[in-house]
């Protein structure tokens, strides 16, 4: 069948089951968006108001569903309005497909209009990417594509087309999804991890998204229970273990928990699992875990002494080598250990209640009382992002989503739009932000409106860039430098104004009342909160120090 | 204690456009040295082969090999053990002489092998292809000449013997 570059785009698209994209059309992306017209009875395309916003969409489509997210955006300017959203993926290991159009072949390197070299500007922040010159390449590059963002450790792939590519016809035969690998097989010593567990007296999991992406949560679960083994996650791994369950220590690093940080500290064997010891969690790597030998499991091999030198380590998927481990480990009970915990987890930071005033705990563990557990729970970047990140009940995995690696502002509302329109209308969608982070992309309110999609924004208002100013204020003598703005933004007359809806809230009842009605509503809420701006994000361990220089008020 | 080292790698990679920039790219985001870089066409049309020198502590080499591993585009990487291979770089070094001058030039150049491949306007143009060392070893034997031009090619590297890469 001979069809154009477009048509051929869209068929590979349909190949490999993708039913939705996000994007926005432009002048190197018309053919793209006629054969988007032609075939809108079996993929449905969401315009959002900025590139950005359609690239964290689909983000969050990919992070709710486990499915490659994709997004379509025009040459120049629209390209390089991605470049945030694919650095986001790229960093969370999100699998994602960017289609950018380009200017035809014959203009390229001429400093067309719109023109720029987009795969020079994504190298780094892309797990690979394609231009594609000729039209008889397409349809392979497209499926490579998708294999690479979803296979091994995933990540946002870009392909450039050129505009005659979509226009210029050849053959076309349509070929079945493509096969993503997680991992070939496992290097390292699974017997003598286990038997260095077995013979361990204070046991320690870390674990990260590599546990979520390998949908590894019960073998997880069965290690824990089987060798009693205490257990604290990264923010990317949050929902991995439910909220209250045993030998869940809770959030380790920066803003985790107490006991989590001092059991880490203190353990004789730390398992490292789908994780990567960044600078928020191994905050001084010469001194994290320092009393443990340190077993580090991981698909990707190039994190494997990268920010820390491991004692022991087993290069595969977690699924399959924790499978593997079970086999080995023998069933014990770490009493004294716990015991000790124990001690640790009285210290833990407890927030003080209010009856007057909307405490940042409380409008986290409201919402998720009013949502529920099944809720999706979506974050921007900031303060509330550890409130949330500290508060929430979570519950699933593919039910906290948030920007961990690369902390973009602005990333929440387009990736709660796209994980609601992806889990759709019997699942919840609550969007955590903050003042400063909501007035990088509220825009997105317009998509939300068009489409009918019901996201819930709770907006912590503290008038202020809290995390900054919590900084500024920890570390900088209270110079709060750019951290005040002052602004006067009446977030329920700008939310009526886009034909969403809006509430104002200063207190726990205001707040209960507005989200048991936000509920019942169609399209998008904004509630806005009043926070005090003095509020902190607590515990914290500075950058560099170890669990000995918690700072607790 | 970081010790420094000098290492030299080989990396096959698929010829594609783009290919090098990828490569430079990650090393120069990860913070990684190049000394000298080579690329060129193989045996097999499909793959370029890129020697890199570069300088680092053990990890460091461990993260470059990873890394570039890592890459899609990337068929095969090592590490080239000095002791089993030859390293080899071409050198052109133009010299201004005077008449008397030119006889010591001349036979310095031939003691290291090399051989003079222009003299013209009075200047002469050594050409010598080498190790690195012995490269240095021959600029700084022929100090007193005075160098108005230098260009070297940076490094491609060799294992000895019955011994070859499979993909």
């Amino acid at each position: 069948m001979v069809l154009n570059g477009s048509e051929i785009l869209v068929n590979v698209l349909l190949e490999q089951g993708v039913d939705t994209v996000f994007g926005y059309p432009g002048g190197a992306v018309l053919n793209i968006y006629d054969a988007l017209y032609k075939y809108s009875d079996r993929i449905t395309h969401y315009m959002t108001a900025h590139e950005q916003g359609a690239s964290h969409a689909a983000d969050g489509y990919a992070r709710a569903t486990g499915k490659t997210g994709v997004v379509i955006a025009t040459s120049g300017p629209g390209a390089t309005n991605l470049v945030t959203g694919i650095a986001t993926a790229y960093m969370d290991s999100v699998p994602m497909v960017a289609i950018t159009g380009n200017v035809p072949n014959n203009l390229i390197g001429a400093d067309s209009f719109q023109e720029v070299y987009i795969a020079g500007i994504t190298l780094p922040i892309t797990k690979h990417n394609f231009v594609v010159r000729r039209v008889e390449d397409l349809a392979d590059t497209l499926r490579r594509a998708f294999e690479i963002a979803g296979s091994g450790r995933p990540g946002p792939v870009l392909v450039d087309i050129p505009k005659d590519v979509t226009a210029a016809k050849t053959e076309y035969e349509a070929k079945p999804a493509v096969k993503t690998v997680r991992c070939n097989g496992i290097k390292g010593d699974i017997k003598e991890v286990a038997e260095l567990i077995n013979r361990s007296e204070r046991p320690f999991i870390y674990f990260g998204g590599g546990v979520r992406l390998s949908e590894a949560g019960e073998e997880l679960r069965q290690l824990i229970e089987t060798a009693d083994i205490p257990a604290s996650y990264t923010l990317m791994a949050a929902g991995v273990l439910g909220y209250g369950e045993e030998n869940n220590l809770g959030l380790i690093g920066m803003h985790g928990c107490y006991s989590a940080n001092a059991a880490a500290n203190r353990a004789d064997v730390m398992l490292a699992i789908g994780t990567r010891f960044s600078d928020r969690v191994a905050l001084n790597p010469d001194k994290f875990g320092h009393n443990a030998r340190i077993v580090h499991i991981d698909i990707d091999p190039s994190e494997i002494n990268k920010n820390i030198i491991a004692d022991y380590s087993i290069v595969g998927d977690v699924k399959e080598v924790l499978t593997e481990l079970l086999k080995y480990v023998k069933p014990t009970k770490h009493d004294a250990w716990h015991e000790q915990i124990k001690r640790w987890k009285q210290d833990d930071y407890k927030p003080e209640d209010s009856t007057t005033e909307l405490k940042p705990h409380y409008l986290v563990e409201k919402a998720c009382e009013i949502a529920g557990k099944d809720a999706v729970y979506v974050t921007d970047v900031g303060q509330h992002q550890m409130w949330a990140a500290q508060f929430l009940h979570h519950t699933h995995p593919r039910n906290f989503l948030t920007s961990g690696g690369l902390g973009t502002m602005g990333y929440g509302y387009g990736a709660a739009i796209g994980a609601k329109i992806a889990r759709g209308k019997d699942t919840t969608v609550v969007h955590f932000t903050g003042d400063g982070s909501f007035h990088m992309n509220m825009n997105e309110i317009c998509t939300a409106v068009s489409y009918g999609v019901h996201v819930i924004t709770v907006i912590f208002n503290n008038s202020v860039l809290g995390m900054v100013r919590q900084w500024q204020g920890a570390f900088y003598d209270r110079r709060f430098s750019s951290s005040e703005p002052e602004r006067i933004t009446n977030y329920k007359a700008v939310a009526e104004g886009f034909g969403g809806h809006g509430f104002r809230c200063e207190t726990p009842d205001e707040f209960e009342a507005a989200m048991k009605q936000a509920m019942e509503m169609d399209g998008p809420v904004w509630i806005e909160c009043i926070v005090d701006r003095e509020e902190k994000v607590l515990p914290m361990i500075p950058g560099g120090k170890t669990v000995h220089d918690t700072i607790f008020n | 204690m970081k010790i420094m080292k000098q290492r030299c790698m080989v990396v096959l990679v698929d010829n594609n456009a783009g290919v090098l920039a990828r490569i430079s790219s990650l090393f120069v985001q990860r913070g990684f040295n190049i000394d000298s870089l080579t690329v060129s066409p193989t045996e097999n049309e499909k793959l370029s082969r890129l020697t890199i020198m570069t300088t680092g502590d053990e990890k460091t080499f461990q993260q470059i090999i990873k890394q570039t591993g890592k890459l899609v585009e990337t068929r095969l990487i090592f590490l080239v053990e000095p002791s089993f291979s030859m390293v080899r770089e071409l050198m052109l070094a133009k010299y201004r002489t005077s008449a008397d001058e030119i006889a010591e030039l001349s036979e310095l150049i031939a003691s290291y092998g090399g051989k003079i491949a222009d003299a013209s306007d009075g200047c002469i143009v050594a050409q010598l292809s080498d190790t690195p060392q012995v490269l240095d070893d021959f600029l700084s034997a022929a100090r007193k000449f005075k160098l108005i031009e230098l260009g070297r090619t940076g490094v491609i590297a060799m294992e000895r013997g019955n011994v070859s890469y499979e993909l």
